[in-house]
C-alpha cells in the first residue's frame, strides 16, 4: 500500500508534531519579544532605538511573514484538531469526572486560552504596531516614539488589568504546551522528561511575570514619556 | 445474604434498545447490596430484580471477571472502570461505595465505539487496528529454544509493560478527544521493542496509525487521562514512542 506524502501529513501523529513544533517556535518568539521589550526599563531612547532598528531592517518583512505563517499554522491546526476531536465523541457523557492524575486546568482549557491569546494578539497589533504614531529624535535620527504610544496606553488601569489577564492565559497555555510539544515529537525519557516538565513550568512563570512587569512599569510612569 | 452492612443504592443506568435508538438514563433503586460483592455482581443482582418484575435486564459486557480480559467496559460516576486506580470494573468492589450513594453507569462513548445496547459497546475497531499491523511473522515448525534470541532486560521490561494492555478501551473512554493513541502505542511498543517485531516494524506503525485515523478516533492532546484511567497503568511514554516510530517510519518507508 502506497501512501502519498500529502496523506501522511494529515495523520494524527503529524498533526500533533506540527502543533508541537509551531508551538515551540512561538515560545522562542515569546523569549525574543520579551527580551527586546525589557529595554523599556532602560529608557525611551533605548526602547525607541530598538524598535526603529528592528523595523527599519528590510529583513523584518521576511521575518514577519515567517512568524505569521508559524502562527497561522498553529491556529489552523488547532481549529482542525478541536473540530475533529469534538466529532470523535458525538454523544456526550451524562457524568464525566477527571481522574485527578491526568488532565490539569491548563491542559483542559487549551482551546479557550488559545482563543484569548488570538483576541489579545489582534488587539495588541492594533494598539501598538498600528497604534497612535508619535515621532521623536534619537541621536539626530527621526524615528517613531513607540515608547510614548505604550506609556499612553498603559495610563489606563483597565488596559493594564486586561493585559495581565491575557498574559495569565498565555502562561497557562505554555505551561501545558511546552512539555506537550516534546511529547508530541516523541521526546519522552525518564531522565530528561522531568527536567522538561520543570523547565515548562519555569518558562510559564517567566512569561507571566516578565510580560506583566511591562504594563505595571508603564502604569507607574504615570503617563510621563 | 442479608447483612447489617449491606447497602441501599440509587442507580442511574443508560438504557438503549439498539444502535439506532436514542437512549436515556433510567433510575433504579437497589437494596441489600453486599459490600463484598463486585460491581458486576451488583448489576447481576439488579438484573435478577428486573427479570423478576418482568422487565428487560441491563445488557453489559463481561467475561473473565478477574481483570484480564478487558470486556467489562463502563463509565461509573464519570470514570472509566470507576473510581479505583488500576482496577477493572469486575475487580471493583462495592465497599468502595457508601450506603445511600447515587451511582451513574454509562457505556464507553466514542464515535468509533458505537453502543449496541445499554452498556454494551462495539469495540471491534480495536480489532481492526490490530489486524492492520499488530502481528509478527514467525517460522512454522518446532518452537525454537526459548533463550535463542538475546533481549536486553530493559527492553524486555518495557515491552512487557506495554503488553499488559488488555484492550478494554478505557483510554478512549476517558480521553476528552476519544483518542486511541494509548492503545495503539502500547500495541506498537510491545512489538517494536523486541527483535521478533523488527521485520514488520516500519509498516506496522504506519498501517496501525492510518487505520486508527480512518476509524474516527480523536487526536491526542497529551492530557494523560488515559494513563490515569488505564486499569493496567500503561504509560503515555508509549505514545511518545509511537510518535517516534511513526516519524522514523514515515521518513524511511518506501511505500
Amino acid at each position: 500500500m502506497s501512501t502519498s506524502l500529502v496523506a501522511r501529513f494529515s495523520t494524527s501523529v503529524v498533526k500533533k508534531v506540527a502543533m508541537g513544533i509551531t508551538g515551540l517556535l512561538l515560545c522562542g518568539f515569546l523569549i525574543s519579544h520579551l527580551t527586546g521589550n525589557f529595554l523599556i526599563f532602560v529608557g525611551p531612547d533605548a526602547f525607541n532605538l530598538y524598535a526603529h532598528t528592528l523595523t527599519s531592517n528590510p529583513l523584518i518583512y521576511g521575518a514577519e511573514a515567517i512568524l505569521m505563517a508559524i502562527f497561522l499554522g498553529h491556529l489552523f491546526m488547532a481549529v482542525r484538531l478541536v473540530i475533529e476531536n469534538k466529532l470523535a465523541r458525538p454523544t456526550p457523557y451524562y457524568v464525566k469526572k477527571p481522574t485527578g492524575h491526568g488532565a490539569t486546568f491548563a491542559s483542559s482549557t487549551m482551546p479557550y486560552t488559545g482563543l484569548i491569546i488570538l483576541i489579545f494578539l489582534v488587539l495588541h497589533l492594533i494598539q501598538f504596531k498600528y497604534g497612535t504614531y508619535f515621532e521623536t529624535t534619537v541621536d539626530g535620527v527621526t524615528m517613531r516614539n513607540l515608547y510614548k504610544t505604550v506609556i499612553d496606553f498603559f495610563t489606563s488601569p483597565v488596559n493594564v488589568v486586561l493585559y495581565i489577564v491575557a498574559m495569565a492565559a498565555l502562561s497557562l497555555h505554555v505551561s501545558h504546551g511546552f512539555w506537550s510539544a516534546f511529547q508530541s515529537v516523541g521526546f519522552n525519557h525518564p531522565k530528561y522528561t522531568p527536567c522538561i516538565n520543570t523547565l515548562g513550568k519555569i518558562f510559564a512563570v517567566v512569561v507571566f511575570l516578565g510580560y506583566s512587569s511591562l504594563p505595571i512599569f508603564c502604569f507607574l510612569q504615570g503617563g510621563q514619556s | 445474604m442479608s447483612n447489617a452492612n449491606n447497602m441501599s443504592l440509587k442507580l442511574k443506568v443508560w438504557r438503549q434498545n439498539d444502535e439506532k435508538s436514542k437512549g436515556k438514563m433510567v433510575d433504579y433503586s437497589l437494596d441489600d447490596v453486599s459490600p463484598d460483592s463486585s460491581f458486576l455482581e451488583m448489576i447481576d443482582q439488579l438484573n435478577e430484580k428486573l427479570i423478576d418484575k418482568g422487565d428487560e435486564p441491563i445488557a453489559f459486557d463481561h467475561d473473565c471477571r478477574e481483570g484480564i480480559c478487558g470486556m467489562c467496559s463502563m463509565m461509573i460516576n464519570g470514570q472509566a472502570h470507576g473510581p479505583e486506580a488500576e482496577t477493572t470494573t469486575c475487580q471493583l468492589h462495592m465497599r468502595k461505595f457508601k450506603d445511600g450513594d447515587t451511582i451513574a453507569i454509562e457505556p464507553f462513548r466514542a464515535k468509533a465505539f458505537p453502543v449496541h445496547k445499554d452498556l454494551m459497546v462495539d469495540r471491534s475497531s480495536f480489532d481492526a487496528i490490530i489486524q492492520a499491523g499488530g502481528y509478527v511473522n514467525v517460522n512454522t515448525g518446532n518452537a525454537q529454544d526459548a533463550n535463542a534470541i538475546l533481549i536486553p532486560k530493559v527492553d524486555a521490561d518495557l515491552a512487557m509493560d506495554a503488553a499488559a494492555c488488555i484492550g478494554c478501551g478505557a483510554c478512549v473512554a476517558s480521553c476528552k478527544n476519544a483518542s486511541a493513541m494509548l492503545f495503539v502505542s502500547a500495541k506498537v511498543s510491545q512489538l517494536a521493542l523486541l527483535p521478533q517485531g523488527k521485520i514488520e516494524r516500519e509498516q506496522r506503525v504506519l498501517d496501525m496509525v492510518d487505520k486508527m485515523d480512518s476509524l474516527g478516533f480523536g487526536n491526542c492532546t497529551n492530557e494523560a487521562e488515559c494513563e490515569a484511567s488505564c486499569p493496567k497503568a500503561i504509560s503515555i511514554s508509549n505514545i511518545a514512542r509511537l510518535n517516534r516510530e511513526f516519524l522514523s517510519a514515515a521518513v524511511k518507508s518506501r511505500s
